[in-house]
């Protein structure tokens, strides 16, 4: 087995062994990088040079006799919405092409201090606006499965960069989907942490009340082991909560005795693929093997989560996009006549299509006359939704539903009908509404094409769902990947 | 119809978008479906139901009014499009 191709805890062991050193593991992904990345395109800045380096740092470290976490000498991709700092920042957009941050993300930092090796920055929906990678200012990158399909999104990079075999994990960012949606339609794994629990300091904002970082890894282990070093109190994110943190690897228990398992009926019935539905059926089998007690349940105002979504989350967007005028940071149209032609000529050259769908949605749906009945309904059917999980949560300690409602669609399919786009997320959306955490695990394939599971927990509950998902996986025979090499 | 070309003009302008006549056309006919989709939250009685702005709920956050680290005036303008000296230059507004 190439290096390229194992975990981080595989690798971690090596390193800790002086099996391996962090170089050579950094030399095996980027050559790896050099044989796939043209086919896959996952990538909108390589950060080779700053890789190395830091692998070498790993390396005098280990050899100088001082301890270092598993995280340490581990090639990690992190989603281009994560401000990075003298590295090239632009969330996927030609506003912010020429972008150079003055200071790095909290959450990319903390994985940083830990002796992660940062193989790039990946590529993205512009503003992370988007489900399956094709609105990026720059390029689609391919789902590693199909090279016809989308790798699903926004986070699709990051998810295409772990799946390809071109990181050993990778960072991305969710509002409605775009962590777990992208890693179910490339078979890894992904988790969308608590509202809170992941600083959001240094995350170029889309909503802000939604948007939350979470890791791409290979399994759930890996899952746990990042999580132990992303989450964490920031003084400077206002909503980063503090609790005492775990040591998340302990959740990982293959015993699944007493659980209780509720499945919302409404996210097993219309619109979702009949065979996605027997995966997660499937799955539902095998969780009961181990021991959970499965049963229905219902969430009645679910089917009004997608409503309520595509009007919060453009309003917040058209807030948090006014800053992209052209005076402080990223593009300006050259030789504006006036300011307010620089603002309009800016803007207009700047952002694509999706950008100035939503941020007209939320304009809109903040103006005088229209806000009570959007944006003030919206902000309560949430709280509806948020009831609907806690009453379930009074009997049931995770929910589980697909996590997309199909398998990869072809690249093209959806771009000309945006609410069809909208339609991939509809199984997740209602999980940012209420801030829960969720994970996504890979559950079947489908025509060649891979399924996800999504377990949703309680706020603050990522250790059960961890227990869930390292129970199902233990049980779950996954020995698939995508077979790169033997296509052109 | 939910929103019509007038509107999306308008709605364009209050983001300081300039939309050319066919962007207007296709942003209607897309904004109209989105919009009638969303409409969907008016079949629910939600007049006693209070909002929820945040997945958790704010509080004020404080701390000492001490100086600390800051970004230098070179950092903050190293992005700017066009500036002089340390200002940020944009074009004449009088």
């Amino acid at each position: 087995m190439e290096l390229y191709q194992m975990t981080i805890h595989e690798l971690s062991e090596k390193l800790a062994v002086k099996e391996v050193s962090a170089k050579e593991i950094a030399e095996s992904v980027f050559a790896r990088i050099d044989s796939v990345e043209d086919k896959v395109k996952s990538y909108l800045t390589l950060t080779r040079d700053i890789a190395m380096e830091q692998a070498e740092r790993v390396d005098k470290k280990i050899a100088n006799g001082e301890k270092v976490g598993p995280l340490a000498g581990i090639p990690t991709a992190i989603k281009d919405v994560m401000c990075t700092k003298g590295v090239r920042t632009t969330s996927g957009s030609k506003i912010l092409d020429n972008f150079i941050p003055v200071y790095t993300a909290t959450a990319v930092q903390n994985l940083l201090n830990e002796g992660i090796v940062m193989t790039g920055k990946t590529n993205m929906d512009e503003f992370a606006m988007g489900s399956s990678t094709e609105n990026s200012g720059f390029f689609t990158t391919r789902n590693p499965w199909d090279l016809e399909r989308v790798p699903g999104g926004s986070s699709g990079g990051s998810a295409a960069a772990v799946a390809a075999e071109e990181a050993i994990f990778s960072l991305g960012s969710d509002t409605g989907g775009s962590i777990r949606q992208p890693a179910a339609l490339c078979g890894i794994v992904g988790m969308k942490p608590t509202y809170g629990l992941v600083s959001r300091y240094g995350l170029i904002a889309f909503a802000s009340s939604l948007d939350q970082i979470g890791p791409f890894t290979k399994d759930v282990t890996d899952c746990a082991l990042v999580l132990n070093y992303l989450v964490g109190h920031d003084s400077m994110d206002s909503t980063s909560v503090t609790i005492d943190k775990p040591d998340y690897t302990k959740s990982l228990i293959n015993n699944l005795k007493g659980v209780k398992i509720g499945v919302p009926k409404e996210l097993m019935t219309e619109g979702i693929d009949s065979d996605v539905k027997k995966a997660v059926e499937n799955a539902l089998e095998i969780l009961s093997k181990n021991g959970a007690i499965v049963a229905e349940t219902s969430l009645p105002h679910l089917e009004y989560g997608l409503s309520a979504y595509y009007i919060i989350a453009p309003a917040e967007a058209s807030s948090n996009l006014a800053r992209f005028d052209g005076v402080r940071y990223g593009y300006r149209v050259p030789d504006p006549e006036d300011l307010m032609d620089m603002y309009m000529r800016t803007r207009s050259e700047g952002f694509g299509d999706e950008v100035k769908r939503r941020i007209m949605l939320g304009t809109y749906a903040l103006s005088a006359g229209y806000y009570e009945a959007y944006y003030g309904k919206a902000q309560k059917v949430r709280t509806l939704i948020s009831r609907d999980f806690s009453r379930a949560f009074e009997e049931f300690d995770v929910l589980v539903s697909p996590t997309s409602p199909t398998t990869a669609f072809k690249i093209g399919e959806r771009v000309a009908d945006p609410l069809q786009m909208y339609l991939s997320d509809i199984c997740t959306i209602p999980v940012n509404l209420a801030g829960l955490p969720g994970i996504s695990v890979p559950c079947g394939i489908v025509n060649g094409l891979p399924v996800g599971l999504q377990i949703i927990g309680k706020a603050l509950g990522e250790e059960m769902l961890l227990r869930v998902a390292y129970s199902f996986e233990q049980s779950f025979e996954w020995s698939e990947k995508p077979r790169l090499e033997t296509r052109d | 119809m939910a929103i019509s070309k007038k509107e999306v003009r308008h709605v364009a302008w209050l983001a300081r978008l300039d939309l050319t006549d066919s962007e207007v056309e296709k942003f209607t006919e897309q904004l109209d479906v989105i919009l009638e989709h969303a409409g969907k939250i008016s079949e629910l009685d939600v007049a006693h139901v209070p909002s929820t702005s945040h997945a958790i709920p704010l509080k004020n956050v404080l701390r000492d009014d001490k100086v600390g680290v800051c970004l230098t005036p070179e950092e903050a303008l190293s992005n700017a499009p066009k500036k002089e000296g340390q200002a940020f230059v944009v074009p004449r507004i009088v």
